[in-house]
């Protein structure tokens, strides 16, 4: 063979700029361009397959309620990485298809890329989900998320019931205060069935890898779990591995009962449809949307699957109470006295953290009975 | 069936299990590459070859309802990818090292454009051989569930041990990978040599690929490699172009991999990113630990061009 610098820089340019053009076409199909001219273009973007029975797919379902409603046009493109990609998107939703209202799904794309360019554009509303919006920011910018701990208050309240080992297990991604908040609520909302029950946490590292979240699923398996549940950006493979396992299954994001069949208890769904219609609606009549939205269960920000048939009819009663609680507002997950599950108390007697406290934003402890730690 | 309380005796059992389970994709991966590696070429492209494989055969076991078809038609793409390579790589001034890169990126971008339609639908699986009959312990049992390409891929090494030392195609393989001047001077098509073993090659890594989507983790989504292929590359270099090493080199990091989660589950979760790293550690130590400045590059073929 030749040496690497025998080859013809001309040649190589062609050879890797084709190449750059096949495989950049993925993305520019799946773009879609709007012909119509239409009061309102709305643009949603996605750091993942929008099938992925997980986060982007939830943000996909509201796309498409949106994509229902008349006098709108619906640009979305998928798989764009939190970096200087996002800008581009952005950039040419506004740019060539006229897009006014922006709806860029990923925690990531905030800063620094939607606080650049936010000023630049004025009259585009830029919407992000996962709620850093601050009164420092600019004004088109918004931000909204729900509080999907109490979905996973709930999971636990159905994994208690369901559980004969007592233990449970939870797949995670990144101990980040909202990723910590579900691993408790989860383990508090089965400790509200049966104190005794410990929920086992393993920490993948990543949003999706395949290969590690079946291995952890099976570890935990392994361990005597015998509810699983996950936080990590594509349900698919720990609901399969631990259904395949015999486990109970707990969804999260999206429902994900066709995948775990009789093994699925219920799930905690994210419900945007509601919620971008909402929003679009403000806008076609004029109105403004606040910069900081948030919504649980009663603001129908999130939902829950369908229970399932394993759930029992003691557990099915102590489901929907606890969820009317919650419906009712000021519910508290954290009640005092409450240990970290290093020893040190978090809560005091008497204290409580309610749904809606901003400490749980930035938690950043595991309460006493989940076995792991965030480092 | 109540699973039994294990305890730490889940560490070996799940290094165990992960080694059958994870090291599949690297042991096709790794033959794959060894087999074009003896025949002078590398194929960095084998990265992007399962990918595709894992997006094809996962769509034709859906269409089909035939696991068994879906892992022909990830060979048969994985062997276009590798004639393609071959064909490119034979023109006089091309590097197979750029072209392997180029065509990484073309399969893992075509398996994403073609693949959109196929994240959501279920295909079926391959099916495995339960090998812990013997025991009553529920995980023990789910540990020795062994996939047939597994034993396949045994096989294999196996058979392409014996087939490079005492077979004549074996012989020729190596001779075109050892000296092109050589092997023209036998008489021998040095190119077409390569190109079939390039296309051989690649068919083993889009199997590679159909396992990792039609049977562990069993699905496909555009995260499911995690770089698998081209750690099955650097492999080969660790298994000194040795298709027997190569094995055990699989073997070792799947059960590698399957430390950090097992180690969680049993409540050593401090330092978790560290216990991720173990097989990569693993490697550099093995690495340092059998080098020497005498034997260095033992068994590499003399015309790749890494060598050279």
């Amino acid at each position: 063979m030749t040496d690497f610098s025998a080859i013809s820089r001309r040649r190589f340019l062609g050879s890797s700029a084709a190449l750059a053009g096949a495989t950049a076409m993925g993305g520019v199909l799946g773009a879609g361009s709007a012909l119509a001219q239409t009061p309102l273009t709305v643009g949603f973007i996605y750091v993942g397959p929008k099938g992925d029975f997980g986060y982007n797919q939830a943000h996909a379902e509201g796309a498409a309620a949106v994509k229902a409603m008349p006098g709108v046009t619906v640009l979305e493109e998928e798989n764009v990485p939190e970096s200087v990609d996002v800008k581009n998107t952005m950039e040419s939703m506004i740019n060539f298809d006229s897009a006014t209202l922006i709806f860029p799904t990923s925690f990531g794309y905030f800063n620094p890329h939607i606080l650049e360019l936010a000023p630049k554009f004025p009259n585009v509303r830029f919407q992000h989900a996962g709620g850093l919006w601050t009164p420092d920011n600019p004004a088109n910018i918004g931000s909204y998320f729900g509080y999907i701990g109490m979905g996973q208050y709930l999971n636990g309240v159905a994994a208690g019931h369901a559980s004969v080992t007592k233990k449970i297990g939870f797949v995670a991604a990144k101990p980040i205060p909202q990723v910590v908040n579900n691993i408790n609520s989860f383990l508090l909302g089965a400790r509200s069935v049966d104190p005794s029950i410990t929920c086992q946490v393993i920490f993948t590292g990543e949003w999706s890898l395949a290969v590690k979240e079946a291995e952890a699923t099976n570890a935990l398996c392994d361990q005597g779990c015998d509810v699983i549940t996950c936080h990590v950006d594509g349900p698919k493979v720990v609901c399969e591995t631990a259904a395949g396992r015999g486990a109970f299954v707990c969804g999260y994001h999206a429902d994900q009962t066709a995948l775990a069949g009789d093994k699925y208890l219920t799930g905690a769904e994210w419900n945007w449809a509601r919620v971008y219609t909402g929003m679009i609606e403000t806008v076609q009549s004029g109105g403004t949307i606040d910069n900081f939205v948030r919504g649980g269960l009663a603001e129908n920000f999130i939902k829950m699957s369908p229970l399932g048939p394993a759930v029992s009819d003691a557990g099915r009663a102590q489901f929907e109470a606890t969820k009317a609680e919650i419906m009712a507002g000021g519910f508290a997950a954290y009640k005092g006295p409450l240990k970290d599950n290093t020893g040190a108390e978090v809560v005091p007697a008497g204290g409580s953290l309610i749904e809606t406290d901003v400490a749980i934003e930035s938690i950043g402890y595991l309460v006493e009975g989940v076995i792991g730690s965030t480092s | 069936m109540d699973p039994v309380d294990i305890g730490l005796w889940g560490v070996p059992l799940a290094i165990l299990a992960g080694a059958i389970r994870v090291s599949t994709p690297f042991l096709f991966v790794s033959l794959g590459e060894c087999l074009t590696e003896r025949s002078g070429r590398i194929n960095l492209g084998l990265e992007g070859t399962l990918i595709f494989g894992a997006m094809s055969g996962y769509a034709v076991a859906y269409e089909t309802g035939s696991p068994f078809l879906g892992v022909g038609a990830a060979a048969l793409a994985g062997v276009v990818f590798g004639l393609v390579h071959g064909w490119i790589c034979k023109f006089k001034g091309v590097n197979d090292i750029a072209i392997g890169i180029a065509l990484m990126l073309l399969g893992t971008g075509l398996a994403f454009f073609f693949g959109k339609p196929y994240i959501q639908p279920v295909a079926p699986k391959l099916p495995s051989i339960s090998l812990g009959g013997w025991s009553d312990v529920p995980q023990v049992q789910s540990a020795l569930q062994v996939n047939v390409l597994f034993l396949v891929g045994a096989i294999l090494a196996v058979f392409l041990w014996w087939m490079f030392r005492s077979t004549r195609v074996g012989l020729v393989i190596r001779v075109v990978g050892d000296s092109t001047d050589a092997a023209r001077a036998m008489g021998l098509n040095a190119d077409r040599v390569r190109l079939l073993s390039t296309a051989a090659g690649g068919a083993f890594a889009g199997v590679a690929g159909a396992y990792l989507s039609l049977y562990y983790p069993g699905s496909w989504n555009e995260g499911i490699s995690s770089g698998q292929g081209l750690m099955a590359v650097a492999l080969v270099i660790f298994a000194r172009w040795n298709p027997i090493n190569c094995f055990w080199a699989a073997l070792l990091f799947g059960g590698a991999g399957a430390l950090g989660p097992a180690l969680q589950s049993v409540g050593v979760t401090q330092g978790y990113y560290l216990f991720f790293a173990a097989p990569y550690v693993l490697t550099l130590g093995l690495l340092i630990a059998t080098s020497s400045p005498e034997r260095a590059m033992q068994g590499a073929p003399a015309e790749l061009s890494i060598t050279k």
